[in-house]
């Protein structure tokens, strides 16, 4: 087990941080599910942090400059970067306390980005950072396509989706091929801490985000983010679709400790994949076959879960 | 105090980098850089320099390492060449712009295709516009002088930018020479420790690299051109203070036998000792050849270089890189820029020579100048002519 899990205080409604380190005034949609995750792990991160954004919506809606919206020292290089620069920046704090040129504090250090800087284009620069075993977490904001460039296709789009790039026509259906498996990935990596997370289940998520930095070591935590821009989804239903992603079994909500897997909320009674894919323009051109091939496969990623969780 | 050793370019080098008491490399081994690397992994392994060598995935990473680390506020240097700077240049472009002082030992090398490990400056020429201040170095002992010189003025808060020391692969990044290793009182006396002006610091939040609307981008990037041009004072005195304290005077461009030279050769790099020693043979025949060896790159010294090629009718200008479908090589363009229109400037030829290791020889610095005085009886169709290709 983890020392550092048993002395933190769990996030619960009565103990939330009342400031905002990303503050309001940024340029996010209505909305918006990424923003708001982002701002939750925020809070659960508190002040002494540094964040290491790679470029993308969260990027571009907050510092167009001279404005910025981060109350926390930020850092944006490049887009498949940031696990790097917090490579970077996490053995710069490592030797510059050890020869006494700052203070001894510790300060977490926390990578962002969105699907396609991580499934994608950033997968290699990720994978170094988490072998080399930087004391960092790296936080996937899962909108499932590339939403600042205009909705193009990640590895993260799931089947079926429709996006600029995976458009359905005669002769396709959408997205034809199944989400990547990045937490997956990131547990391969054998880092102490992997994590699911759902901005509809805010007090999990935070929860997650606190142990995640309090993990010494590689922290990975994926952030399925809801998007009504790219998804063609009501902007004020992004919180429910957060809810039946997980309610569905299509997004599990899970830890990853030690290589250990643990359910964080068992859905036993899942609805169908049905009620989470309609009300959202994405998945409005699918047939009854595809929705039942997406149904199967959710079913069957989900028991390999559960078995995990059981063998672990 | 300094010693005189024999030793390998690489290694004397890495020692400069050592002796500067870096605190962060991260870096990624491509040949022939990695004698560099290899060292000072050693050197931090054995407790020589209390410093963090962080094994990186690729030069990309490398790069973008050196960025957070930078920011930071640590010491940080890499080193890369040919393919590598290659994969890096996405990420080279931005630490000017946001003044992060990052130090690189760029160990020049060809580029494929064909695949070459040989030396030639393709590498570099490719990554001209970078924004980091860039010198070249001759001999064993610049490498060495250059790189602690490369800290102290990347790291000057009134420059606050990244600066790459340029070295010739294997001519001179793998030869044994002589070179005088300052001692570590030597080095701190020199270099002061790095301080900077911004850092990633919880206590004073910042935010480092916002988007550019098009009302700022345009002043950002001159900016960041202003930074670089006016770097030039302090890299003179950097060099002034070197000489006072060690003895050795470097300056943006170099001559040799050019006072009353009626052609001058123009080099950057190692080729440059070759090159002195054919001035020395032609002049042995009575022709008026000298020589003017460019060692500041960016920002380009065009006084300095004015001044060096002084009453000279003929530049034979050598570039190490071929730029394909261009009017000439980038040095050759260069020169032909700072002089066009100038009164009583030097007719300019520019000769490609050396690429991908081909060695250039007493007798083709020989050529050159004889086919540059040829020239300017009558022009020649191109502005350049690729020296020592094989027909057949």
């Amino acid at each position: 087990m983890i020392p550092e899990f048993e002395k933190f205080t769990r996030f619960k409604a009565k103990n939330l941080p009342k400031e905002e380190l990303l503050a309001p005034g940024h340029r996010a949609c209505q909305g918006c599910g990424e923003v708001l995750a982002l701002r939750m792990a925020m809070k659960a991160l508190g002040k002494n942090v540094i964040v290491c954004m790679a470029t993308g919506c969260m990027e571009i809606i907050t510092t167009p400059y001279p404005q910025t919206a981060w109350k926390v020292p930020w850092i944006h290089i490049a887009f498949e970067n940031p696990a790097s620069v917090a490579s970077g920046i996490e053995s710069a704090m490592k030797v510059l306390r050890r020869k006494g040129k700052i203070s001894k504090k510790h300060v977490d250090i926390v990578a962002v980005g969105g699907d396609g800087a991580t499934s994608d284009i950033g997968l290699g620069w990720i994978s170094g950072a988490l072998e080399r075993g930087h004391d960092f977490t790296y936080i996937c904001l899962d909108n499932e396509a590339y939403m600042n460039t205009g909705v193009q296709r990640s590895s993260c789009t799931p089947y079926g989706a429709m996006t600029t790039t995976s458009p359905p026509g005669k002769k396709s259906f959408g997205q034809v091929t199944w989400k990547k498996n990045m937490p997956g990935i990131a547990v391969a990596h054998n880092i102490p801490y992997v994590a699911t997370a759902s901005p509809a289940y805010f007090l999990d998520l935070m929860n997650k985000v606190k142990k995640a930095a309090l993990v010494k070591g590689p922290a990975y935590i994926h952030i399925y983010s809801p998007c009504p821009t790219g998804w063609g989804s009501a902007p004020e239903r992004s919180i429910e679709f957060a809810k039946l992603v997980v309610e569905t079994r299509v997004f599990p909500l899970y830890e990853v400790i030690e290589g250990r897997y643990i359910m964080s909320r068992k859905i036993s009674k899942p609805k169908p994949v049905q009620e989470y894919l309609k009300g959202q323009r994405r998945f409005r051109h699918l047939d009854e076959e595809h929705i039942a091939y997406i149904q199967q496969r959710v079913n069957a990623d989900y028991e390999k879960l559960v078995r995990l969780s059981e063998m672990t | 105090m300094a010693k005189r050793v024999g030793i390998e370019v690489s290694i004397a080098l890495a020692e400069a980098v050592k002796l500067a008491n870096v605190d962060v490399i991260p870096a990624y081994p491509i040949t022939p850089q990695t004698h560099i690397v290899e060292h000072l992994s050693e050197v931090v392994a054995n407790g020589e320099v209390d410093a963090e060598f962080v094994p990186v995935e690729s030069e990309h990473a490398a790069m973008s390492c050196c960025c957070g680390s930078s920011a930071a506020g640590a010491r940080t240097f890499t080193s890369s060449s040919s393919q590598g700077l290659l994969l890096m240049s996405e990420i080279l472009f931005i630490p000017g712009p946001m003044r992060f002082p990052i130090v690189m030992a760029v160990v020049n090398r060809a580029l494929s295709a064909p695949i070459s490990i040989w030396n030639d400056h393709q590498d570099i020429m490719s990554q001209r516009d970078i924004g980091w201040i860039q010198t070249f170095a001759d001999t064993g002992q610049e490498a060495f002088d250059l790189m602690l010189h490369a800290f102290r003025v990347a790291e000057d808060r009134r420059v606050s930018l990244p600066m790459i020391v340029n070295i010739d692969g294997f001519t001179l990044s793998h030869v044994v020479e002589a070179v005088e290793l300052l001692s570590q009182e030597e080095v701190d006396q020199y270099l002061p420790p790095f301080k900077p002006r911004y850092r990633l610091d919880t206590r004073k939040p910042i935010t480092m690299g916002p988007v550019g609307m098009p009302e700022v981008y345009s002043e950002a990037r001159v900016a960041h051109n202003e930074a670089l041009k006016a770097s030039r004072r302090v890299i003179l005195q950097g060099w002034k203070e070197f000489a006072d304290l060690f003895g050795r005077q470097y300056n943006p461009v170099e001559t040799y036998r050019s006072e009353d030279a009626e052609v001058l050769l123009v080099t950057m790099g190692s080729i440059s000792e070759t090159a002195m020693t054919a001035i020395d043979t032609m002049r042995d025949k009575g022709q008026k050849a000298g020589l003017v060896k460019i060692r500041l790159w960016r920002p380009f010294p065009g006084p300095e270089f004015r001044k060096a090629a002084g009453k000279a009718k003929i530049l034979a200008v050598v570039d190490r890189c071929l730029a394909p479908g261009a009017v000439c090589g980038p040095v050759g363009a260069e020169l032909r820029s700072l002089f066009y229109k100038v009164p009583g400037s030097p007719k300019i030829f520019n000769f490609i020579a050396g690429l991908g290791g081909r060695d250039v020889t007493v007798g083709r610095f020989e050529e050159m100048v004889d086919k540059a005085t040829a020239f300017a009886k009558k022009r020649p169709k191109e502005l350049y002519e690729v020296i020592g290709v094989r027909e057949k």
